[in-house]
């Protein structure tokens, strides 16, 4: 018998395995995944697409990750139940896994409204695994028209990853700006216009209402012919294991803040689960590559007996397309000081006294110690903060307090 | 492990350490030839306004936030505690400058993120910073922690 196992293999898995190395050097680990992969990084499958990477660089782990680490791996195979009375996962194929630790780092699905004639689509894929890359790949060529629905960072990267190989490419988004999950109306605007000069098309405040095999037909009356279609509404976490075994949910697996479920002995991490973002000081979904291996690894130091809390999440976002850069962190709450010059969009969310997000589109060059002051809730009256929202800087920063930040390592 | 100390009070603001730096992993033999005309991309950078300059090298943090929120795994930390990058894994996705809390990593020449691995992977004895500061006010000591 395992005493760890992580349902999962991506970068919350990773980091519970990490985290479990760092406190039980021994103690047998084993990860159960439904791809056939060895752990990839999600979130390059657009650089794959794009040349910027290529199997083997996107691999998250070395190719002796599993073995150095002492994990078994069970790859092809889908958990089905877990019951945390009994310590014992059901598998797809009628084998059990008992634990003494679980893992759930299950992540999201695609989710997909229903929309009218979308069986009729032979040529189309969500973007989220490396299958739907390669079968993206398969569909398209250089005279392709590509349909792509949701102009989130899935569906953007997406169009960013192909936009070279194929003809056209409309993104469809019934929101009325794109990324507007991260972006404020001013800087989507700023960026959609850039993707326009590259060669992207949107239709925006629109969305499909019915489909042929080669044609989507919109709410608005309008037309658009497709050789591929990605759907890129949005996900869903994938909470389904632990809500049938009565755990609690809400939007995403409900978790504390070491990372357990509210069933015992039972952990969730990435974009299955939520977390507490203090900036908003709500639970929520934070469905981000960074998030994921953090709370994995917290996960997996609890699960081998070290305890320790998460207590730092937030959004966070670094994305590019073509060369223009950006950067958001936290909630866009309170006073708002723009902040931006002719080369950069900048913008602070200022809220009892400390920074609660930003926006940066263009130079973002050590943003980092931006996000340190939203981490930190550094009180903005005892730091420079007019220095500081020109650039970023540690200057900024009374002298002991930069002293103290720089030095750390010597005192 | 030995890191970079920075001594605020006797930084000149004269940004010698930027071009030693530049220089070092230039691959150059040549000075002039590495840096003459041409925009540099140190791995160390020189805070400066008209009362306060100091250099601010990576700090090799403990627990390296750059190495955690790395998407492509393109960061990583020895044994030693040296925190490198794979420029040949790195996808230049910028995930690195949004964690790091002192502005330690940013694009090189190439477009590819660089940071300051204490001139330990370019064939220098000690960083070229703190060898090519006038004033002491880099040095290559042992760490507490």
């Amino acid at each position: 018998m395992s005493k760890y196992v992580i349902i999962g293999n991506s970068a919350a898995a990773v980091g519970c395995v990490e985290g479990i190395r760092s406190v039980d050097k021994t103690g047998k680990i084993t990860l159960i995944t439904n791809e056939p992969h060895h752990t990839y990084s999600r979130p390059l499958i657009s650089y794959l697409l794009l040349g910027k990477t290529d199997r083997e660089r996107m691999k998250y782990r070395p190719d002796d990750f599993y073995e150095k680490n002492n994990c078994d791996i069970l790859f092809g195979k889908t958990a089905v139940a877990v019951s945390a009375a009994a310590k014992k996962i059901l598998l797809d194929d009628d084998n059990t896994v008992q634990f003494e630790k679980l893992l759930v780092a299950t992540g999201s699905v695609p989710f997909v409204p229903p929309m009218e004639g979308l069986d009729s689509v032979n040529k189309k894929c969500s973007f989220m695994s490396l299958s739907d890359a390669e079968k993206l790949q398969s569909f398209i060529n250089k005279d392709s028209e590509v349909l792509i629905i949701g102009a989130g960072l899935i569906g953007l990267k997406c169009a960013e990853g192909i936009l070279n190989s194929v003809k056209k490419i409309t993104v469809v988004d019934l929101a009325d700006r794109i990324l507007a999950s991260i972006l404020d109306k001013e800087g989507a605007a700023k960026v959609q216009k850039h993707l326009e000069e590259k060669g992207v098309s949107f239709i925006l405040g629109d969305s499909a209402a019915k489909f042929t095999e080669n044609s989507a037909l919109l709410k608005s009356g309008k037309e658009v012919p497709f050789d591929a279609l990605v759907l890129a509404v949005g996900v869903r976490p994938n909470i389904s294991l632990i809500k049938d075994a009565d755990g609690d949910i809400r939007k995403g697996i409900v978790t504390d803040d070491h990372c357990k479920t509210s069933l015992d002995n039972i952990y969730a991490a990435g974009d299955c689960s939520e977390s507490f973002d203090i900036t908003s000081a709500e639970s929520k979904v934070l469905a981000l590559l960074p998030n994921a291996y953090s709370q994995g690894f917290v996960a997996g130091k609890n699960m081998a007996g070290e305890e320790t809390l998460y207590i730092s999440a937030m959004p966070m976002n670094a994305i590019g397309f073509f060369g223009l850069h950006m950067i958001t962190a936290g909630s866009y709450v309170g006073e708002v000081i723009d902040a931006s010059d002719n080369e950069t969009y900048k913008k602070f969310f200022v809220k009892d006294g400390c920074l609660k997000g930003y926006i940066i589109i263009g130079d973002v060059s050590r943003a980092g110690i931006y996000t340190s002051l939203i981490k930190e809730q550094v009180p903005l009256d005892t730091i420079d903060f007019e220095l500081i929202k020109r650039k970023p800087q540690l200057m900024a920063f009374a002298k002991t307090e930069r002293d103290l930040r720089v030095n750390k390592a010597f005192l | 492990m030995k890191k970079i100390k920075v001594n605020e009070k006797w930084c000149l603001a004269c940004h010698l350490c930027e071009y030693y730096c530049a220089f070092a992993n230039s691959g150059k033999g040549d000075m002039v030839k590495a840096l003459q005309n041409r925009k540099i991309f140190p791995r160390i950078t020189v805070e400066e306004n008209d009362k306060i300059s100091l250099a601010v090298p990576c700090r090799h943090c403990d627990d390296a936030p750059c190495v955690k929120a790395c998407i492509s795994s393109a960061l990583s930390v020895d044994s030693d505690g040296l925190v490198q990058i794979n420029k040949d894994k790195c996808v230049s996705c910028f995930t690195c400058v949004l964690v790091c809390p002192y502005g330690a990593l940013s694009p090189g020449e190439d477009g590819v993120m660089q940071k300051c691995e204490l001139c330990q992977t370019n064939g220098q004895q000690e960083p070229a910073c703190v060898a090519g500061c006038p004033n002491r006010a880099i040095e290559y000591k042992e760490a507490a922690e």
